[in-house]
């Protein structure tokens, strides 16, 4: 079975039902429907719609399923132009790193509410509360206002500990979204970098560096020193000759 | 019937449901005995080095959603097709219960994605009712046990250390790698408390055991698959090496109904539908060995009746389906500040904590319960996938900055000072210990609902004692001192008697087992101490189903050491013409 034929039996199968809980529109579960816009979308993300299981092992269900968040609009221009002005208030550009918009937060937070459709009221409905206590306040929507306007307002709902009764609702919206956008910024290269994980690839463990242990006063113990690994030896083939238990 | 089921017309030597742990094993022991085997498994093939299916160190970008579990229940990256809940094959619930069941359809199973700690039972877990008058004790011992232990060990690799511990036999282990700074921390405080924190025993290469299986790079990513198969899975470690030998014709996605019966109520092989065409099969065979899971296996059980077992197949003593357990589980999270602005290095390590804390409790009496736990411990400065930064006021709050400021909450150039600050300071605590099998947990059929496939699905009935919730309490009292000790913070409220202490519901910690339990009395228990049905003598359960109890232990390795000890027995049993 070709990719397209599997997509379509997956779309009229079992896996169509998930969709209509999600709200997916039927008319983007056309078999195959894979727009250069979509990949598009995709390589915003860092995602290749084009490889095979797309690139991070997918199963042709969780494929199709893909494609079709991926044909999915859910905020519009406005609500994104919002989004973008938030989330750099929240991520910013330092002397460390890049800002929120540079590592893609407000794609990757349009992709998450299709993916986890629960985000959607509470982020469309705060985004409204946001503009309309700007329109309270100054007349304006939030992305038009001055930084030192934003800034004021932000700082009526940003620290959870210290909101008055009326901003409970806004506060309770900064907490999530300052949640979308630092993960969205810290599973990104530019947020890697940023926070100095050096993992995720080949290499030799060989125990805490010297000076770390030095620091924190906390060595290996000698009756264990000469039976951890030596990385040195793990390509030889283990003899049991002479093992006894 | 609407369609005609298509029967083969070739009759194998041994027909094996399931790949997993037990399948697998079973594959391997019968096919280097010669035997012609055909292997059913439910989902699909499984390659670990395929591009289109690998995981493996790809980064959290490479996924729209950053890795988040919004289609696999442990996230994007993890090598599990199914999970908790499978759209196509649900189950239900009876009396309230909330037994939750964990199925993997591929090749290999769940060995794919489990954490790979392969502890032995030790003698005591043998013969627990001798101890406490609880439950009961298994027809065999850990000498039956031994030899199988010895072989699994150096067949598949487990690194771990000599300990000379009464209960917590040693094995052939590979050199273990050296813990991480976390883990220091953890053993200063746990040894001082007197409970001991020793090397953990995963089934990691950290030496090659051949030139097929690669060593391990340490990217901790076991749970993803490995392309070297440096860890074990059924899949790379068992099936594929052995296919090779051409005596396994492997049937995928196919998912058994049943096992068919001739009119003496002996097997002659099984029915399963073909998940691509939808069509019904028959395979048959000289002998049948059911290792689908323990739930999975007595779903074809009980759904296999017949003039000659009306009751659902070996099923006389009605205890197919009886004294299904899971491992209980409880966890605790703690911030510890001396971790804070760590120097950056790569400790990813292995896909496993590097040391673990065995039951030490032995000796003692406790309040309430009588089974032991160990103690699995994770932290680090790990990959962010989606959720890292979640939370960070709860965080800021707990430590201040230099100028005093610890107010929660923010934006900015100060969020971004507060995540590196607290990156890899954080650990966890899982308790995972030993439940008592009861009668009165079990599975049955649902005669009200199938699947997908047509096939009547399985109903839990599923309780803890006040044993397990007992011990649920030692786990979160013993981690709020553990933390203490260190100087740590409790992250979190501590679970209290309203929520059981943080236990874990039935099925969570995925070591369901006992349904098709061994015993000498034909009465109370579904197979022999073979694992041999004592109602059909050609059919065998070689998966978690034959524990009588399993100990704190994780039950892979006692799967595999079984399932070893079976294929022998059926061998055997074949070459002196008995079954």
């Amino acid at each position: 079975m070709d990719r397209r034929e599997t997509l379509k039996t997956l779309v009229v199968g079992s896996f169509a039902s998930s969709f209509v809980l999600t709200g997916c529109n039927p008319d983007h579960m056309e078999p195959g429907a894979v727009s250069e816009e979509e990949v598009n979308l995709g390589k915003d993300l860092g995602v290749d719609l084009d490889a095979p299981g797309h690139g991070y092992g997918r199963t042709p269900a969780e494929q199709a399923r893909d494609e079709m968040l991926f044909s999915q609009t859910f905020f519009n221009d406005h609500e994104m132009a919002t989004i973008a002005v938030l989330a750099d208030i929240i991520i910013p550009a330092d002397e460390v790193s890049g800002s929120a918009t540079d590592a893609k937060v407000p794609e990757f937070i349009e992709f998450i509410v299709k993916d986890m459709p629960y985000h959607q009221i509470p982020m469309r409905g705060g985004l409204m509360w946001l503009d309309h206590e700007s329109n309270r306040r100054f007349d304006k929507v939030f992305k038009d206002l001055n930084e030192e306007q934003q800034i004021e307002i932000v700082d009526d709902i940003a620290y959870p500990d210290d909101v008055a009764p009326e901003y409970q609702a806004g506060a309770r919206f900064f907490s999530n979204i300052r949640n979308l956008v630092t993960t969205g910024f810290y599973t990104t290269r530019i947020g890697i970098d940023d926070l100095g994980y050096v993992g995720n690839q080949p290499n030799a463990w060989d125990g805490i560096p010297e000076e770390v242990q030095k620091k924190h006063n906390k060595f290996y113990r000698d009756e264990y020193k000469d039976r951890f690994l030596k990385p040195e030896e793990r390509e030889e083939i283990e003899d049991w000759s002479g093992y006894e238990l | 019937m609407a369609f005609q089921i298509k029967e083969q017309g070739k009759e194998y030597d041994v027909v094996i449901v399931g790949s997993g742990a037990g399948g697998g094993m079973a594959a391997k022991t019968l096919s280097d005995a010669g035997l012609k085997i055909a292997l059913l498994e439910a989902g699909p093939d499984f390659d670990s080095t395929d591009p289109a299916q690998r995981t493996q160190l790809r980064w959290p970008w490479e996924s729209p959603r950053r890795g988040a579990g919004s289609t696999r229940a442990f996230g994007d990256f993890d090598m599990a097709y199914g999970g908790w809940n499978i759209e196509d094959e649900p189950y239900t619930q009876k009396d309230g219960s909330n037994f939750r069941w964990f199925r993997s359809r591929m090749l290999g199973g769940r060995t794919n994605h489990w954490g790979r700690i392969s502890l032995r039972f030790g003698p005591l877990d043998f013969k627990r009712k001798d101890y406490d008058g609880k439950g009961d004790n298994w027809p065999i011992s850990y000498d039956d046990v031994a030899p199988y232990y010895d072989k699994v060990d150096q067949l598949i690799g487990v690194f771990g250390t000599k300990e000379n511990m009464p209960n917590e036999p040693d094995g052939y282990f590979l050199p273990p790698p050296k813990p991480r700074l976390h883990e220091l921390y953890v053993r200063d405080s746990v040894l001082k408390m007197g409970i001991p924190m020793i090397p953990s025993r995963l089934s990691m290469l950290t030496k090659k055991l051949d030139d097929r299986r690669g060593p391990c790079f340490f990217c901790s990513q076991c749970s993803r698959g490995c392309m070297v198969y440096a860890d074990f899975s059924s899949a790379y470690s068992l099936i594929q090496p052995t296919m090779t030998d051409g005596n396994i014709e492997m049937y995928l996605n196919a998912m058994v109904r049943e096992v068919i019966t001739d009119e003496n109520g002996r097997a002659t092989g099984v029915s399963y539908i073909n998940k691509e065409d939808m069509k019904e099969y028959v395979v048959k065979g000289k002998v049948v060995v059911l290792a689908a899971s323990a739930a999975s296996s007595a779903r074809i059980l009980l759904n296999s009746k017949s003039r000659a077992h009306p009751n659902g197949l070996a099923n006389s003593s009605n205890h197919v389906g009886r004294y299904i357990h899971d491992s209980t589980g409880s966890g605790m999270m703690a911030l510890i500040p001396e971790l804070m602005d760590r120097q950056r290095y790569n400790e990813d390590g292995v896909g496993g904590m590097h040391l673990y804390t065995p039951w030490w409790g032995n000796d003692q009496k406790h309040d309430g319960f009588t089974r032991g736990y160990h103690i699995e411990y994770w932290g680090g400065m790990g990959m962010p996938a989606y959720g890292f930064g979640f939370g960070m006021e709860n965080l800021s709050r707990l430590v201040p900055r230099e100028n005093g400021d610890n107010r929660p909450g923010g934006y900015g150039k100060r969020l971004k000072e507060d995540v590196r600050r607290f990156y890899g300071s954080t650990l966890g605590f899982a308790g995972r210990g030993e439940s008592i099998p009861q009668y009165d947990n079990y599975c049955e059929i649902d005669p009200n609902t199938v699947d997908s496939y047509g096939i009547p699905v399985l109903r839990f009935h599923y309780k803890w004692t006040n044993d397990e919730v007992m011990q649920a309490k030692h786990m979160v009292d013993t981690f709020e001192e553990i933390i203490h000790n260190m100087g740590g913070i409790v992250l979190g409220e501590k679970p209290g008697p309203e929520r059981q202490y943080g236990l874990t519901k039935p099925g969570e910690i995925i070591h369901e087992v006992g349904t098709t339990r061994m015993g000498n009395d034909k009465n109370t228990s579904v197979l022999n101490k073979y694992c041999q049905a004592h109602d059909v003598d050609n059919l065998f359960v070689v998966d978690g189903g034959p524990f009588v109890s399993q100990a704190d232990k994780n039950p892979t390795w006692t799967i595999l050491a079984l399932s070893w000890r079976t294929s022998d027995y059926i061998v055997d049993q074949l070459k002196k013409q008995n079954i």
